[in-house]
């Protein structure tokens, strides 16, 4: 078998392949280098509150394995379940807020409701005056939610994978695939052709790409996705706080730094940059609900190509080629599924059957109309 | 920020316009003679080229008209725009 990007989704697959089905004849291959895709570029933020059965299905699944997963990857993952709390700025907001914590809470998913007082005591940096552009009128916060060290999330898959025998391929790009009677029997790369009774793209934001060379479509579109970190600074933020309404997602990193994220540059891309107004928008937003940042300075930013699909939730299952399956979509909030993604990618790949937590998640929902809207608990910061 | 010409108003900087996704896809003449994989792809993909796109963009904050770009999707380098309703 062979699997299309060594990224979190890539690496998890191929070691759930070896540790849940015993499949060792694995080759991941990457065009670049071990977790240096969207891995290396994302705010690290782990939780589970989405609105949807399904959705509370897979990304509770992966939090569970999360919070086993240092053991038994036996590597320090610096996952720490300090709390994601998700700010509601008006009274739909509020009424959003509520409804999905009675529905997360129906599907065993920690959820509750904080006051703005409640909210500000959980994290005492929170601007909650009424006076502010986007006043703070309450929010959801699950405790379990989190982050983790993303660097050795996906080193610890690929160490875990490579011990059981995976091999890992870097500085190998898929340029085609090669098929008999509609079936895939291996793939071409920039290093030659790999034979492969099953090929599987892990591969986000250039899973178009990939499917173009396969000849089918997906329901794709890739977008840029930026990030910041301010220089170190002493712990001043205790936990993850979101605001959707206002397009910024903040947490303080173990090293000191601040970590933020914005919203999606608009336009279709694949340059892993943005422009700077998107930044600027997103820091307006962050130091009305911080104003202890104003002082901060702004180290770095980048971007990352994330995979959108219209319905703000991944697309896991078979495609139109025999053999060949397809793990995207997973937009601006891919790895804090890691875990789960892989575990049920893997026995979809393993079997040629959907595992039950992501048969909903097919390609053919588009066709058929169930789809899985997740835009009001994914929206920006996914 | 891009820097991106209206042709009616000439190169202006991106927050001056809005997104609208791929250009030149018609509504189907005849929608309920589609099966519902056709109405599935008309509604739900659209193309995701890694090159040249031809995309829509909207002057908002200028003259407000609808027009297309020839726009590159790896280097973001803009070849040229166009008026709705031309070809390039």
């Amino acid at each position: 078998m062979v699997i299309v990007g060594a990224g979190g989704h890539g690496l998890a697959t191929a070691y759930y392949l070896a540790r849940n089905h015993g499949i060792t004849d694995v080759a991941v291959v990457e065009r670049g280098w071990l977790g240096g895709g969207n891995m290396a570029r994302n705010t690290t933020i782990i939780r589970s509150n989405y609105l949807l059965d399904e959705s509370a299905g897979i990304y509770e699944h992966a939090l569970k394995l999360w919070e086993g997963l240092a053991e038994e990857l036996d590597h320090d993952l610096l996952f720490s379940q300090r709390g994601v709390l998700n700010l509601a700025h008006t009274p739909q907001d509020v009424r959003d807020g509520m409804r999905r914590i009675n529905a997360n809470r129906l599907n065993g998913v920690d959820a509750e409701w904080l006051t703005p007082e409640q909210a500000r005591e959980f994290c005492p940096i929170l601007n909650i005056s009424p006076d502010s552009r986007h006043p703070v009128l309450g929010g959801t916060l699950q405790r379990r939610g989190g982050i983790a060290k993303h660097d050795r999330v996906a080193w610890a898959y690929a160490g875990a994978a490579d011990a059981l025998g995976v091999d890992l391929i870097q500085d190998c790009e898929v340029t085609g695939f090669t098929t008999a009677g509609g079936r895939v029997t291996g793939v071409r790369t920039t290093r030659g052709d790999i034979g492969a009774g099953r090929v599987a793209l892990a591969a986000a934001g250039h899973t178009s790409v990939l499917a173009a060379l396969a000849g089918f479509r997906v329901p794709i579109q890739s977008h840029p996705l930026q990030a910041l970190v301010s220089e170190l600074l002493e712990p001043v933020h205790p936990c993850v706080v979101m605001s959707n309404a206002v397009h910024v997602y903040v947490s303080q990193a173990h090293k000191g730094e601040l970590v933020m994220g914005a919203g999606i540059d608009s336009y279709n891309s694949y340059a892993q940059r943005g422009g700077f107004h998107v930044i600027e928008h997103q820091m307006a937003a962050a130091l009305e609900l911080f104003p202890i940042f104003a002082r901060a300075r702004v180290l770095r930013t980048w971007g990352g190509i994330v995979d959108v699909t219209p319905d703000a939730s991944p697309v896991i299952g078979r495609t139109p080629v025999d053999g060949l399956y397809v793990n995207c979509g997973w937009g601006t909030g891919g790895f804090k599924a890691t875990p789960s993604s892989g575990w049920v990618y893997a026995h979809t790949i393993a079997t040629g059957e959907p595992h039950p937590l992501n048969a909903p998640f097919s390609l053919d929902r588009f066709t058929t109309g169930a789809l899985i809207d997740e835009h009001g608990a994914a929206a920006v910061a996914h | 920020m891009l820097l991106i010409p209206c042709p009616w108003c000439g190169p202006r900087a991106e927050i001056e316009y809005r997104y609208g996704g791929q250009a030149h896809v018609a509504y189907p003449p005849e929608p309920a003679a589609l099966t519902d994989a056709e109405w599935a792809a008309y509604l739900f993909l659209r193309d995701n080229p890694k090159g040249p796109f031809a995309e829509r963009w909207c002057h908002a904050a200028g003259c407000r008209r609808w027009f297309n770009v020839l726009r590159d999707t790896a280097t973001h380098e803009i070849h040229f725009s166009y008026r709705a309703g031309e070809r390039p």
